[in-house]
């Protein structure tokens, strides 16, 4: 990488001194002839090519990147929805690589090809309804599917119908950290507020109303996690500032504000294990600790501590600015099956337990 | 300097600081907005090298950023004041202020054949407003407690409460004090200039006649004056929730071991107000952009612009729509998604009119004779960065593919390209073209041509690796992201963005040089350097009160008459009558 850098830094000098040394020849021999700073043929000339350059630059860096960078992108997603905003996803991209691909080519082709010539004279062609008509129409009607498919997939992702089959979370955003609340037992979360925030010396952690039935038997944990198959919906809060709760491998992502509250859904349909053996994650674990192991031989050759070596967890980050440490807002997200899962919720301390001790 | 033609004594004052004339009071927003802009990429680089090597100690940190910087390693708070101020300056100062201010106070006068602005007084006191926003803008940076961090788009709680962050403190209440007086500036400059192109167009200039720069920076000022008013009244509410105590944008609040009294209000509310001018912001920026294309490609091309009808009507369709698509930055806001869906359908038709203007301008250079001067260069790199940008605006604006790229560097990598680096590069294009008018003096063009090249590589050097790292799920405003081993594998891109980054910073040296070597030393202009049609090459290159010295010319024609057959020359200024037996085009 390192050395590709390099490359292109030692091209672009390059180009610079060529440049500085061909301005200093033209201010030295061309004097009398032409320095009306307009341009002449000849500029015109190296300027076309390097156009025509330009754009061999573009499809060459779209091509480096895709081939450098692109096991950076997001696996495959751990949502029954995520299947469908990535179809929908790369049909778009598929649009926009084959407009941007013949645009740009158009462009740079004709700013090369038309490049100013004495004796050349440019067509009068001021107007032609029906090519307008056509380039106006295609757009009209590729959108328009893209909209409706847009809109059908929207509608569904975002119509959250409250049932019994469903797991209700609460996600619980404060400068700096995520908390999680499960309902317990009756499955209903119950009801809180800020103002309930210092009851019991602080141990009320998200502020639940503690004369509310339904609220004794919630869970509160600091690690989310969630099962394999079965719908999940989040009722999300802030009890500060604007935070954003999202899973990018879930393809999920909805604001937290304080005053209301906000709501998203998906079902998981791959745990945590499932995910780190999938042969594309497997790759860039290794790749992630290979580059830990060079930056630890680094710090080590310093006298500093190395770092610990990596493996996959799904994450929730803050997506929505939110103070000094929003960067390390996080939260380790575990997708188990639904007997581990169950397990698991049964070893957890209820609100009840909590405020009795 | 036109000592003849003054109709009252000049001193220094009346000439240079508080000039009435519309061509000094460009000079003015230019100049400014240059300052303006240095600092706000100056900012860009130090925060581009904490991402690119983060926490690490560098010397420039410790000198700029001085207690914010111990050690030479940048503190998280200054890192998200950086990226806020940086935004701030770009969006508004640098070009709102300094394209719009320029340009509509350099053009509309001279290409609709006028002798001032409508009232020289309200345009003298616009720019002074301006002035006086951005000395208060640039005095917030050296308050105590630091300047405004909440990001540009300053979203309560955060920006509400000083408890909050240490940049919601002072630094916050003179951002928005700078911004109440930038909106009044802005308003004051939008109405003249409205009114303006309404009423003084000279003789045979109808408004089908107009230069699309003169339609652009019409609809533009249109759009301010609907728009900011709102962006107004969100400053305001939000100044009384800091200091006295009101809740419109806050509700539940407990923070720093304290419940806060505040109920009822809405964050969602200040979203929806914010971005009622936010959006439309977008175009503000870009419309004087594309105008100022329109007519340097036509010029330089010696070709009709192609589609004037359809270019005006684009223009027209982007303005009333950008009024009506500014939930699609809120898709994930916790609005109803009913609204997400209605913000979708209107955000996709935004892409007809803008697919429109692009396709004309690809056919305005076809078999055309391109001169291809550094504006040219910057105008047809503006077309190419805004098809690489607004293409991307498809997944953005789709409400379904936004939930997994919101507030990422897919986000930025968009924004940037499509407005940040099209509308610089308007600016420039508009600079080097009308230099000789502001001036009198050409600029250099081969440095034009190294600033543009260099420039021109690094600007998809920069950007295009973004959408990786974005579509990799990294958010944005991010100080670091060591904090999460998953993204280690983005470090080199971050490096490689980085150097880009810094060459290109470097490139604009090359401008400013350029810049204010050619005021002083540039190679005197011509009358017309670049043989153009409109009215503003008629007037003589030293400056005048009044612009012409004998009676304003009267108008005959389009602009846009290049290498019409039957002519001798390539060009036929709008002033020329037409000849016997030839026909003006229908449009």
């Amino acid at each position: 990488m390192t050395t590709a850098i390099l490359f292109v830094i030692l091209v672009l000098v390059g180009v610079a001194i060529w440049q500085i040394t061909k301005i200093f020849e033209l201010s030295q021999f061309n004097k009398t002839k032409d320095d009306s700073q307009v341009a002449n043929d000849k500029d015109n000339n190296w300027n076309g090519q390097l156009m025509f350059a330009f754009l061999v630059f573009i499809y060459l860096i779209t091509i480096y990147s895709f081939w450098a960078w692109g096991d950076v992108l997001l696996p495959e997603s751990a949502s029954e929805h995520g299947q469908d905003i990535d179809r929908l996803m790369w049909i778009s991209f598929a649009l926009i690589f084959f407009v941007q691909t013949i645009t740009q080519a158009l462009l740079h082709y004709f700013s090369w090809k038309y490049r100013g010539r004495k004796e050349q004279k440019a067509l009068f062609y001021a107007d032609n309804d029906k090519l307008e008509f056509i380039w106006t129409i295609i757009p009209v009607i590729t959108l328009a599917g893209l909209i409706m498919y847009g809109l059908f997939t929207w509608t569904s992702i975002m119509n959250i119908e409250d049932n019994d089959e469903a797991l209700v979370v609460e996600l619980y955003a404060q400068q700096f950290n995520w908390k999680a609340r499960y309902a317990g037992e009756d499955g209903v979360l119950g009801d809180a507020n800020v103002r309930f925030l210092q009851d019991y010396e602080g141990r009320n952690l998200v502020g639940i109303d503690s004369s509310d039935p339904n609220g004794l038997d919630d869970v509160i944990v600091q690690e989310l996690h969630l099962p394999k198959g079965r719908e999940v919906i989040f009722k999300m809060r802030s009890q500060d500032v604007l935070h954003s709760a999202y899973m990018p491998h879930f393809r999920a992502q909805m604001n937290c504000v304080p005053g209301m509250i906000t709501e998203f859904a998906f079902t998981p349909t791959m745990t945590t294990e499932e995910m780190r053996q999938t042969p594309e994650m497997a790759a860039k674990v290794a790749k992630i600790n290979k580059i830990r192991y060079d930056n630890t031989q680094a710090l080590m050759a310093k006298g500093e501590e190395g770092l610990d070596a990596y493996q996959f967890d799904y994450l929730l980050l803050c997506n929505k600015i939110c103070g000094a440490s929003h960067y390390n807002m996080q939260m380790k997200i575990v997708v188990e099956e639904e007997k581990d899962f169950n397990n698991w919720l049964a070893q957890q301390t209820t609100f009840a337990q909590t405020i009795q001790q | 300097m036109g000592a003849d033609h003054a109709h009252h004594k000049e001193t220094f004052i009346t000439k240079y600081i508080f000039s009435q004339d519309h061509k000094m009071i460009a000079k003015q927003y230019l100049i400014t907005g240059l300052i303006m802009g240095i600092i706000g990429i100056a900012m860009s680089l130090l925060f581009r090298l904490q991402l690119a090597w983060p926490e690490k100690s560098f010397w420039v940190f410790e000198t700029f950023l001085g207690k914010w910087a111990p050690e030479g390693v940048m503190d998280p708070n200054v890192y998200l004041a950086l990226v806020t101020i940086h935004g701030t300056l770009m969006v508004f100062f640098v070009l709102t202020a300094g394209l719009s201010g320029t340009f509509s106070n350099l053009l509309i006068p001279l290409q609709i054949g006028a002798r001032d602005m409508a009232s020289g007084l309200l345009n003298m006191i616009s720019y002074w407003l301006f002035f006086l926003s951005s000395v208060i803008m640039i005095a917030s940076l050296f308050v105590e407690s630091g300047p405004a961090a909440a990001g540009w788009t300053i979203y309560p709680p955060l920006s509400a409460l000083p408890q909050a962050q240490p940049g919601s403190g002072l630094g916050m209440t003179l951002w928005l004090v700078s911004m109440a007086i930038f909106i009044a500036s802005s308003l004051l400059g939008s109405l003249n200039y409205i009114v303006t192109v309404i009423n003084l167009r000279t003789k045979g200039m109808s408004m089908t006649r107009l230069p699309l720069t003169i339609w652009a920076f019409f609809v533009t000022a249109i759009i301010g004056v609907v728009s900011f008013p709102v962006l107004l009244s969100a400053a305001l509410l939000l100044i009384m929730d800091r200091s006295f105590g009101t809740s419109f944008f806050l509700s539940d609040i407990f923070i720093q071991g304290e419940v806060l009294h505040y109920q009822g209000g809405s964050p969602v509310l200040y979203e929806h107000l914010f971005w009622f001018l936010g959006h439309p912001e977008v175009y503000i920026v870009l419309l004087p952009a594309l105008g100022i294309t329109s007519e340097v490609l036509a010029t330089n091309a010696r070709k009709p612009i192609f589609g004037y009808r359809a270019m005006v009507a684009s223009i027209l369709a982007i303005a009333f729509l950008s009024t009506i698509v500014w939930g699609h930055h809120m898709f994930i806001s916790g609005m109803n998604p009913f609204l997400g869906s209605v913000f979708t359908f209107t955000t996709l038709l935004i892409a007809i009119p803008s697919a429109v203007k692009a396709f004309n301008y690809i056919t305005t250079l076809w078999k055309g004779n391109l001169q291809l001067n550094p504006g040219m260069l910057f105008s047809i790199g503006l077309v190419s960065t805004f098809i690489t940008g607004g293409l991307t605006g498809i997944i953005l604006g789709d409400s379904t593919l936004d939930i997994n790229v919101h507030d990422t560097y897919f986000v930025v990598a968009h924004f940037h390209l499509v407005m940040g680096i099209s509308a610089l590069y308007g600016l420039f294009a508009g600079v080097y073209h009308w230099f000789p008018k502001m001036f009198g003096r050409m600029m250099n063009k081969n440095l034009g041509y190294v600033h543009f090249w260099v420039t021109a590589v690094c600007a998809y050097g920069v950007f295009f690796p973004m959408h990786f790292i974005g579509m990799a799920g990294l958010p944005r405003r991010y100080y670091s992201n060591t904090a999460f081993p998953y993204f280690d594998d983005l470090a080199n891109i971050n490096v490689v963005i980085t150097i880009f980054a810094l060459i290109a910073g470097a490139a604009q040296l090359v401008f400013l040089y350029n810049f204010i070597s050619s005021i002083f030393y540039g190679k005197k202009a011509v009358q017309n350097p670049w043989k153009s049609n409109t009215l503003e090459w008629t007037t003589p290159v030293e400056h005048i009160h009044g612009n012409w010295p004998k009676e304003i010319p009267h108008v005959h024609r389009w602009a846009y008459d290049y290498s019409k057959p039957g002519h001798d020359e390539d060009f036929i200024p709008q002033n020329v009558p037409l000849a016997e037996g030839e026909e003006e085009l229908q449009h």
